[in-house]
């Protein structure tokens, strides 16, 4: 019964597709694995808003969005409303075809790269030999969307706010592919469907998920440091900090291209949260042996939702960096040790297995953390700086 | 299916594409761009070869095109950044106006 | 021909033919990048799947960047109104057509031995990461060393004069 209700959405699939005609099988199966994704995703951003708001809220001592249905959860279908009937502004100097390609491009691409992520058990739209690759190469297709944005409005604030972004996407984009390098070193395949099913066994109770050695615990939380940089988020929001210039790279739009922006801007973090999720947290697989009898899909978005919550709150705990400071941070510190990670991997790999392995690699890492930490902190001092107030 | 020579010669448009490219705009940023592009159609040409050659399972025509475009994702980025270098020297990217060494 | 491969090639035609004629030089990477979106494409049809997501990561992810931020540095967004003389442009374009030419004339009566594909070849990531590995290795090495030095390089031509004699 588990199984039925684990591989309840592919038999449903199969169930449909015996009432297609031959002909059209190939664009029904397509249309049937494309659609579920295209109405989960946008439904979770939605959630998404307004979890963040209140969750947000809560830690800034205020309520949040509590006027739209009960406790305010109807907030972003008012958000939606509101954003389709605004008026849509072009400036006068814009470049037309640009602007308007823009975030379009920017959508399409944030939807390509679900197509690769295994959201359940036989649940993934494309398995690819090269998934891990699409990913990255379609995720890089967001930057000139940024920069289409940002040049065509012809703003000078969005210019700034698009070539911070890029510069930034950029330097984070290296540590980011080179901490997903260890787990194609250790599954020793870029599908991505392949990395889950190795990490989808146990040792008695204990998964066998990568995050679970030091190399993949380095990798993690490199990943996220780089994901959460690449999606524009706080501490990393430099591209639009709203205190300098105003929303940086999508300034110069209104009402629903805002609105898609946004949209791609959250699905994006979605799916390099999911991503995360894929390389090192074991995917869909449940974290206990006793616990598999949950379905798949269950794991994989209680996974994202406990992403999605620490998102939230680094957003509500951190103040944002400085240009230098993330330039510095990304080149100095995360691309090292990304490097010396992979090393770390290879002697994984050649030892033999034992407690000796763990503590080589263990120390490898952290030396190489604590002496990048000493070479970016050299020259600074720092201190607590207290603020006085008018007494 | 599509025969080989289709691929040759979409091939031979993108190389002529590039060498026009290359050969009329005053842009240098441009003329590296058109260069890129002669790259391209030799990548196209190497795997056009690979998949319809004898011995496919060599895989020489795919190493081929990968490193060709290691290589010119290398000559990319040297070229331009002497080109920004040059910039910052002489005030401009038209190759016209880059005569100082005209003898 | 399929009906697939000629949208593919007159969308790869069409992008470079317009990177390479427009007047504005944002448009015109912004042409270069669906003109080799439609190469990519068309290596995946070919089977070379692992080239074709490679071609995406590297041009439109780090080249058409990097040219959108020469174009930016070196303020050449707004068009030029001065083009090269007519007679340069003439005469490039009538070399490039004869390049053309006799491409195609080799290409039209060169043999047609090689007209049908055989079986769909086996390219997995795996054999690529074997062969190269094995057999290319030595390659691999010596690209490895010519991207650390353009790295380097490029870092260094790029820095400022005043900084790098500091």
């Amino acid at each position: 019964m588990p199984e039925m209700i684990d591989q309840i959405f592919v038999l449903l699939k199969h169930w449909l597709m015996a009432y297609v005609p031959g002909t059209l099988q190939p664009i029904a199966s397509a249309v049937l694995s494309v659609v579920p994704v295209l109405i989960a995703f946008p439904l979770l951003f939605a959630i998404t808003t307004v979890l963040e708001r209140k969750g947000l809220g809560r830690m800034q001592n205020r309520y949040g969005p509590n006027r739209v249905g009960p406790f305010g959860i109807l907030q972003p279908m008012a958000d939606g409303i509101k954003s389709l009937t605004k008026e849509d502004i072009i400036p006068r100097t814009a470049d037309q075809a640009v602007h308007f390609l823009a975030p379009v491009m920017l959508v399409i691409a944030s939807f390509l790269v679900y197509a690769v992520l295994p959201i359940g058990k036989n649940m993934v739209i494309a398995n690819l030999n090269t998934g891990v690759l699409f990913f990255f190469a379609v995720g890089s297709m967001v930057e000139l969307s940024v920069f289409m944005a940002g040049w065509s409005s012809r703003s000078k604030y969005s210019l700034l706010g698009a070539m911070r972004a890029i510069a930034q996407m950029i330097s984070y984009e290296m540590p980011l592919v080179l901490a997903s390098v260890v787990v194609i070193m250790a599954a020793g395949s870029l599908s991505t469907v392949t990395i889950v099913n190795m990490q989808a066994s146990y040792t008695r109770i204990w998964p066998h998920w990568y995050v679970f050695t030091p190399w993949g615990l380095t990798g993690f939380v490199l990943f996220m440091i780089a994901a959460t940089a690449e999606s524009n988020r706080c501490p990393f929001d430099m591209p639009e900090g709203e205190s300098e210039i105003i929303a940086g790279y999508y300034i110069e739009y209104s009402g629903f291209k805002f609105a898609l922006f946004f949209l791609g801007e959250y699905l994006g973090m979605f799916a390099t949260s999911a991503m995360a999720i894929t390389l090192f947290l074991g995917g869909w697989a449940a974290p206990f042996s006793f616990l598999t009898w949950i379905p798949s899909y269950v794991w994989f978005f209680a996974k994202l939702l406990t992403i999605i919550m620490a998102f939230i709150w680094i957003r509500g705990t951190l103040p944002r960096l400085r240009m230098d400071q993330l330039m510095n941070f990304a080149w100095k510190f995360m691309l090292p040790l990304s490097l010396i990670n992979i090393v770390g991997a290879g002697v994984w790999h050649f030892m033999p297995a034992g407690f000796a392995r763990w503590l080589i690699v263990s120390l490898l890492v952290v030396v190489s953390c604590a002496l990048l930490s000493r070479g970016l902190r050299r020259g600074k001092s720092f201190y607590v700086r207290t603020y006085r107030f008018a007494s | 299916m599509t025969p080989m020579s289709a691929y040759l010669l979409l091939s031979a448009l993108l190389f002529s594409i590039g060498l026009a490219g290359a050969l009329t705009r005053r842009n240098a940023i441009l003329v590296l761009i058109g260069i890129e592009l002669m790259l391209n159609a030799a990548n196209l040409n190497f795997i056009a070869f690979w998949r319809y050659g004898p011995h496919p399972e060599a895989l020489t025509g795919i190493m081929f095109a990968i490193f060709s475009i290691s290589v010119a994702a290398a000559e990319a980025a040297v070229g331009l950044s002497i080109i920004l270098a040059v910039y910052r020297h002489s005030r401009t990217t038209d190759l016209d106006q880059m005569n100082s060494m005209k003898g | 021909m399929t009906i697939s491969f000629l949208l593919l090639a007159a969308i790869t035609i069409t992008g470079t033919a317009a990177a390479m004629s427009l007047k504005n030089l944002v448009h015109c990477v912004l042409a270069l990048t669906l003109g080799l979106v439609g190469l990519a494409a068309l290596y995946l049809r070919l089977g070379a799947q692992f080239v074709g997501f490679t071609q995406i990561l590297v041009y439109v992810g780090a080249v058409a960047i990097l040219a959108a931020f020469a174009i930016m540095m070196t303020r050449s967004a707004e068009p030029s109104e001065l083009s090269r003389s007519s007679s340069i442009r003439f005469s490039g374009t009538l070399i490039a057509l004869m390049v053309f030419a006799v491409l195609a004339w080799a290409i039209c009566s060169g043999t047609s031995a090689l007209q049908v594909p055989g079986p769909q070849p086996e390219a997995s990531v795996h054999q690529i990461g074997l062969a190269l590995m094995h057999l290319f290795v030595l390659p691999l090495e010596v690209i490895g060393i010519l991207l650390t030095a353009a790295l380097i390089g490029a870092g260094v031509l790029a820095m400022d004069e005043t900084r790098r004699a500091q």
